[in-house]
């Protein structure tokens, strides 16, 4: 698979043509018909006002793009998947109109979505083209020297990170250069799916990294999000049909503040902690997220409308961490 | 034009043309971007009057920074909020907006308006108290006529009464409440100054509001000074009537500023003027009855006159309470506090003259030293009433 270092609206749209069936509903989902038209004047719901254009980072694209990376076969039969990843300077706009310097993988916030199954050699080649120096530190098991610790990788400079995925589970990864508060603050994190050797069962699955910017350097964040831009499911919904069923990806990397949380309306989820297990820990529909904690969670909804996920901290949801699934009937 | 000022003009106008040319070779060249280095633009928006009404809260904003800001978004108690701003979002230099936001806001209670702007710099503003916002109706003038009535009007009238005491002391004692006058007004000057200085901080930096403070105080100096300098050297009664004059008006000045307080923090419900404060208000400006009698107690003036010198002194607190009240602006109330100060500051040099006129070189008498004393202790006795 061709590797893409920048989400477009453009390429989901080819992808949509391509027929990617994971992606079936997507068209539909980044419609502008869908936004939702003068809520910014609604005073009983907190928002900002306007639209981040969605050619530079599109979260709607990015919450069901998986990357899977260039495959191959080792001589020894193990699947070798090949990514490249380059860290950037970069510009980000994380609510209507309010520019946050970020550093970046790959150009955007978070980074790509890095997916494998349970046993696959993993290859990144790390460029970092960022001011400062940088490194990938995967959570996961792997040698001390591919742990991106003692290793940073100057500007202009390369590293190759190599491992086996595992466990299986839903991992992170993120910068592990010093000041580290400021690398992961700065953006630089993403999340690391291993997949286990047996699938799950199919459902529409989604990724959703919960982060947060402080725009004015002081130590504590303005802007709160799933996946980088302030409410931007809340303004445009995303698409869900009844019955059908939703995994959701969900990793905390909010900086500043030690925990995040994941609240669902009018339905409850199983959740699996990390990932590490297929059977669910727990039924619930509020769960607490530390600095780096990770859940999968799985639900179907029952009834159509549209039905808020937010953080329960209430500052958060206000600060733009709140979205909306719009639950719609089966297309008979 | 005669043949020498031709001569002069082009040599008036030659370094004003030489530095147009130079801020365009500036303008032009990149220079700017050079001595820059890449830091970002500094950006400074001060927040000027805020107003509640039911469900909406409307922000006056202004930038006094060097760069023109753009704002993109607004909090309101850590909640990213709706608004609308007017003319724009981007505010150039010196430039004004107006937000508006739709926002159920809780009576009594305190708030927190912020501004994101572009470059995601954050400005806020708290409202300590959360109330209604009084509109320009027929029961605003009243409320706050009687708020001036009572904290300038009143207590003016009432100290204008000790006249008829002070015309049947001896001349030392009339020297005494003059010296008295001196003291009181030297505690109001530097009670106008702090207030002037204390307001120029909330003034948006490019206005230079402790300019605004020197310039206002010394204009007013230079100003008093030189259209009742005629009178002041004469002496006599036409000399103590202007200095009774001076003194109203130095007072009325420092009402006007006391009423824009009063008015802008009644309204901004930043006071709760209760019953005490009043009551402190009055017992303070009570004194002030007194310095404006002092200098014309033995010429018998009618009652007009002191009427007239009453009104001058106590009816401009109303008038700042209405305005305080509608169109608060911390760069107005400043320059009317400086310019106080500045017409305090001649009074005295004003009555100081008197007294030395009257005490024939001597003005320093014991007597008249410890009533200086006396009259800013009694000020500030009273002022702790109002604290």
């Amino acid at each position: 698979m061709e590797h893409r270092s920048v989400l477009s609206r453009r390429e989901l749209l080819t992808r949509g043509i391509a027929g990617a069936a994971g992606l079936a509903a997507f068209g539909a989902t980044v419609s502008a018909t869908d936004e939702m038209s003068g809520h910014a004047h609604d005073p009983h719901l907190a928002g900002t006002v306007g639209a981040v254009p969605v050619d530079g980072f599109d979260p709607m694209a990015f919450l069901e793009h998986f990357d899977r990376g260039r495959v191959s076969r080792l001589p020894s039969g193990q699947t070798l998947r090949e990514y490249d990843i380059v860290a950037i300077d970069k510009e980000i706009e994380v609510a209507p109109g309010v520019f946050y310097p970020a550093w970046t993988y790959n150009g955007h916030v978070p980074g790509p979505t890095i997916r494998a199954a349970e046993g696959d050699r993993i290859r990144v080649r790390f460029a970092n083209g960022g001011s400062h120096a940088h490194t990938i530190h995967f959570h996961g098991v792997h040698a001390a020297n591919m742990d991106g610790v003692f290793e940073p990788v100057r500007s202009g400079e390369e590293f190759v990170y190599e491992f086996d995925a595992e466990p299986m589970g839903l991992h992170l990864y993120h910068c592990h250069a010093v000041p580290l508060k400021k690398h992961i603050a700065k953006g630089l994190y993403g999340t690391f799916i291993v997949d286990p050797a047996t699938p799950r069962p199919p459902a529409r699955e989604m990724v959703m990294v919960l982060n947060g910017f402080d725009t004015n350097f002081d130590g504590e964040n303005e802007v709160y999000a799933a996946n980088t831009v302030a409410f931007a499911y809340q303004r445009r919904p995303i698409r869900i049909v009844k019955g059908e069923l939703q995994r959701v990806y969900m990793t905390n990397l909010t900086e500043f503040d030690p925990v995040n949380s994941m609240h669902l309306h009018g339905n409850f989820f199983q959740l699996y902690r990390t990932g590490t297990s297929l059977v669910p820990h727990e039924f619930t529909d509020t769960v607490m997220l530390c600095q780096g904690e990770r859940h999968i969670l799985e639900f179907t909804f029952q009834h159509t409308g549209r039905f808020m996920f937010h953080a329960h901290q209430s500052e958060f949801a206000e600060l733009g961490w709140m979205g909306l699934f719009d639950v719609v009937e089966p297309v008979a | 034009m005669t043949q020498r000022s031709r001569a002069i003009w082009p040599w008036a106008m030659l370094p004003v043309v030489l530095l147009a040319a130079m801020a365009v070779v500036f303008g032009q060249s990149g220079l700017v971007q050079f001595m820059r280095r890449g830091v970002p633009p500094v950006e400074e928006l001060t927040f000027e009057r805020v107003t509640l009404k039911p469900d909406v809260i409307t922000v006056g904003i202004v930038n006094g920074g060097p760069d023109p800001v753009t704002v993109a978004q607004v909090l309101v108690d850590d909640a990213f909020w709706a608004f609308s701003i007017e003319p724009g979002s981007k505010i150039p230099r010196l430039g004004r907006a107006t937000i508006e936001i739709p926002y159920p806001w809780v009576p009594n209670e305190p708030h927190e308006i912020m501004v994101l702007t572009s470059t995601g710099l954050t400005f806020a503003h708290e409202i300590p108290v959360a109330t209604e916002t009084p509109s320009a109706d027929l029961r605003f003038f009243a409320v706050f006529a009687l708020i001036g009535l009572y904290v300038g009007v009143i207590p003016v009238a009432i100290g204008l009464l000790w006249y008829t005491m002070l015309r049947r002391l001896d001349r030392r004692w009339v020297d005494f409440a003059l010296a008295l006058t001196i003291g009181l007004l030297v505690f109001l000057g530097v009670d106008a100054l702090h207030e002037a200085l204390e307001t120029a901080a909330q003034v948006a930096g490019a206005f230079q509001g402790t300019l605004v403070v020197a310039v206002g105080a010394l204009g007013a100096l230079l100003v008093l000074q030189m259209a009742a300098g005629g009178s002041l050297k004469r002496g006599g009664v036409e000399g103590r009537r202007m200095v009774a004059l001076l003194v109203a008006l130095g007072i009325g000045l420092h009402n006007l500023g006391e009423g824009l307080a009063i008015g802008a923090a009644y309204s901004l419900g930043e006071a709760a003027l209760g019953a005490f404060l009043i009551v402190g208000f009055m017992l303070h400006n009570t004194t002030e009855g007194l310095g404006i009698v002092a200098p014309i107690a033995h010429d018998e003036p009618r009652i007009r006159t002191l009427a007239g010198l009453g009104l001058l002194a106590g009816g401009p607190t109303i008038l700042g309470a209405w305005v305080g009240g509608l169109a608060y602006s911390p760069l107005y109330a400043t320059f009317f506090l400086a310019v106080g100060a500045g017409a305090m500051a001649q009074v005295v040099m004003a009555l100081y003259r008197v007294l030395g006129r009257e005490a024939e070189g001597s003005a320093w008498t014991p007597l008249n030293a410890g009533a200086v004393l006396a009259g800013m202790l009694v000020m500030y006795a009273t002022g702790l009433l109002v604290a």
